[in-house]
């Protein structure tokens, strides 16, 4: 087996990166007039953290065979990939400004069709964690170490289908299957609470046999520690629920539904340049 | 059908063992070998379909060959968009086996009857799609599948043609002529093939010749022998064990009107774009839904007399 550690980018500061993440999240939904800013503002930190330090990518390689697997569930997020990815240096950081445009690679759910690194492409909900329970199945059978993370949103946890995959991962004792859960309260037209209540959350997901943690999801040091769990450690497939804030780092845009789908323009765009400390157009490689 | 499916799979799995077979908790008595003889290859993902072909979908991309199995719509229908997202898009080696093609399944009612899938299937860019009228020829064309990467749909039929084996016939991607005749051609798809047979003996004892195609791939469809049988025949009447609308019919009328060789007769025989609302074995209901050889013979005699 390939030592994956080399690859490990432990060296990298996640919290700068969660910051780029955030910058180019605002610049990519506001040069394309796209929707869910407020979802990847929410992800940026769990995703600075996959891609700056748990996970065991090769840039120069993204196909290793020992990589870990990593699926956007929650695929209307996928800025948020496409941003980590280029942090990583798997795309050109230029290329992030084709966004949304047309004849663009960079469709506003995650696509893999010609875009080094995406593993999966997702947009319609509940999809993501069949398929990587599949993968997790496959490195399993191989005898390979490697992992998959996929990340679910919460209002997508009113799909059944991924009930069906929590059922089966817990039932193969998939441990090296994890799941961060962006757990923001909010979805697409009210608060979680209020569209299909998923408390008691974490009860459930013991219930159904899995490892549960819960962080908050902008702590960087509690995400790494539990996200840092090893094919063949527990026995049973992990769950973090990260609790985190929609919008998080642009204080207008926090906690508010309307920033599920609004667009960052004029005035508010410079407002959310000024909140994550630099000047309005001064490109996605501030 | 069933049976040789499996049967042929199982020689396949025991020298390649990137072949996996996952059920939606069914197939009684008819899997337990293969489970029994290939324990790493075989999983029972339960009663959870859309679950079942989006891990079909991670093993394809991990490099299995993946058949999900189940019966009528459980591995077409119910979970359609992990078929669409998951398999197509990512050009997943994944083939959904379902057994009980059309009216297999005929005392069952209606949520049993798969009489959508193939014009449904047909329509997802990639997807290959196999319908066999024998299970000789379901061995034949199972291997074949195998060796052709990338998403693929087998249907399996209860009934079947009874022809005698012909190995060096079979080819995925061809259409089989399986009778030949100059005044009629009857385009059949799945062991309804059967009543094509009888239909075409009836009529040669009227004096109409008719040629028969059996067309067990229907996507990608073989267009030299459908528009030769248009040109040389000049009337086509369409059979399938299914709606008449989007299956064979259509996937015929495309290609013939895009060739410009729309024949002058023209006759669909299936179902009538309805639910079937009563029960009874498979040839009962195609001669209650009008797709039983009587049928197929009024249909040819109505093109010829135009």
């Amino acid at each position: 087996m390939t030592q994956p550690s080399v690859f490990r980018a432990n060296a990298i500061d996640t919290t700068a990166m969660a910051l780029a993440i955030r910058r180019h999240a605002v610049d990519m939904t506001h040069l394309g007039k796209s929707s869910h800013v407020g979802s990847v503002l929410s992800l940026a930190d769990i995703l600075a953290v996959l891609y700056g330090d748990i996970m065991r990518l090769n840039p120069a390689e993204p196909r290793w065979i020992d990589r870990d697997r990593f699926i956007l569930s929650k695929g209307h997020a996928g800025a948020g990939v496409y941003a980590a990815l280029a942090e990583r240096g798997f795309l050109p950081r230029e290329q992030l400004k084709t966004h949304y445009q047309n004849g663009s690679k960079l469709s506003g759910h995650v696509s893999h069709k010609g875009v080094p690194g995406v593993e999966f492409s997702t947009g319609s909900l509940g999809h993501g964690l069949g398929v990587g329970a599949g993968m997790a199945l496959a490195a399993k059978r191989a005898g390979r170490a490697n992992r998959v993370f996929v990340v679910l949103s919460d209002g997508e946890c009113d799909e059944g289908s991924n009930w069906e995959a929590i059922m089966f991962a817990a039932h193969h004792k998939l441990d090296n299957l994890i799941v961060a859960v962006d757990y923001n309260k909010i979805q697409s037209l009210d608060s979680v609470a209020n569209t299909l209540a998923l408390e008691p959350f974490a009860d459930k997901w013991r219930a159904f046999g899995w490892h549960v943690a819960e962080v908050d999801g902008h702590d960087h040091t509690a995400l790494s520690t539990a996200l840092a769990v090893e094919s063949g450690e527990r026995g049973r497939p992990s769950v973090v629920i990260c609790h985190t804030t929609k919008g998080k780092g642009v204080s207008f845009m926090e906690n508010a539904v309307l920033w599920h789908y609004r667009t960052p323009q004029g005035e508010e765009y410079a407002a959310a340049c000024t909140e994550l400390g630099r000047a309005t157009g001064e490109g996605e490689n501030a | 059908m069933r049976d040789a499916f499996v049967a042929e799979l199982s020689e396949i799995a025991a020298v390649d063992p990137s072949v996996m077979l996952i059920t939606g908790d069914l197939g009684f008595g008819v899997l337990t070998d293969f489970a029994d003889r290939f324990p790493d290859q075989f999983i029972n993902a339960g009663v959870a379909e859309q679950n079942m072909t989006g891990l079909a979908a991670g093993l394809a991309l991990e490099g299995h060959k993946v058949f999900t199995y189940s019966i009528a719509n459980f591995t077409t229908l119910r979970c359609l968009e992990q078929l669409r997202n998951d398999v197509c898009y990512h050009d997943a080696d994944v083939t959904a086996v379902a057994v009980g093609g059309g009216f297999s399944y005929g005392q069952l009612g209606m949520s049993h009857f798969a009489t959508e899938d193939l014009a449904i299937l047909r329509a997802l860019p990639g997807m290959t799609v196999v319908a066999p009228s024998d299970a000789w020829e379901t061995r034949l064309l199972t291997r074949q599948m195998v060796a052709r990467p990338g998403p693929k749909y087998l249907r399996l039929d209860k009934g079947r043609a009874n022809l005698p084996v012909d190995d060096d016939d079979v080819t995925l991607g061809k259409v089989r002529k399986v009778r030949d005749g100059n005044d009629v051609t009857l385009v059949t798809i799945g062991a309804i093939l059967s009543e094509a047979l009888k239909a075409a003996a009836k009529l040669e004892s009227e004096g109409i010749n008719a040629r028969i195609l059996s067309v067990h791939t229907l996507k990608p469809l073989d267009a030299a022998p459908l528009v030769a049988a248009a040109q040389e025949t000049g009337a086509i009447v369409t059979i399938e064990e299914h709606n008449v609308v989007g299956g064979l019919g259509g996937a015929v009328a495309e290609l013939l009107l895009s060739e410009g060789a729309m024949p002058a007769g023209w006759r669909t025989v299936g179902l009538a774009d309805c639910y079937p609302t009563i029960v009874g074995d498979q040839d009962y209901l195609r001669a209650a839904y009008g797709m039983d050889s009587a049928a197929i013979e009024a249909a040819a005699r109505a093109v010829l007399a135009r």
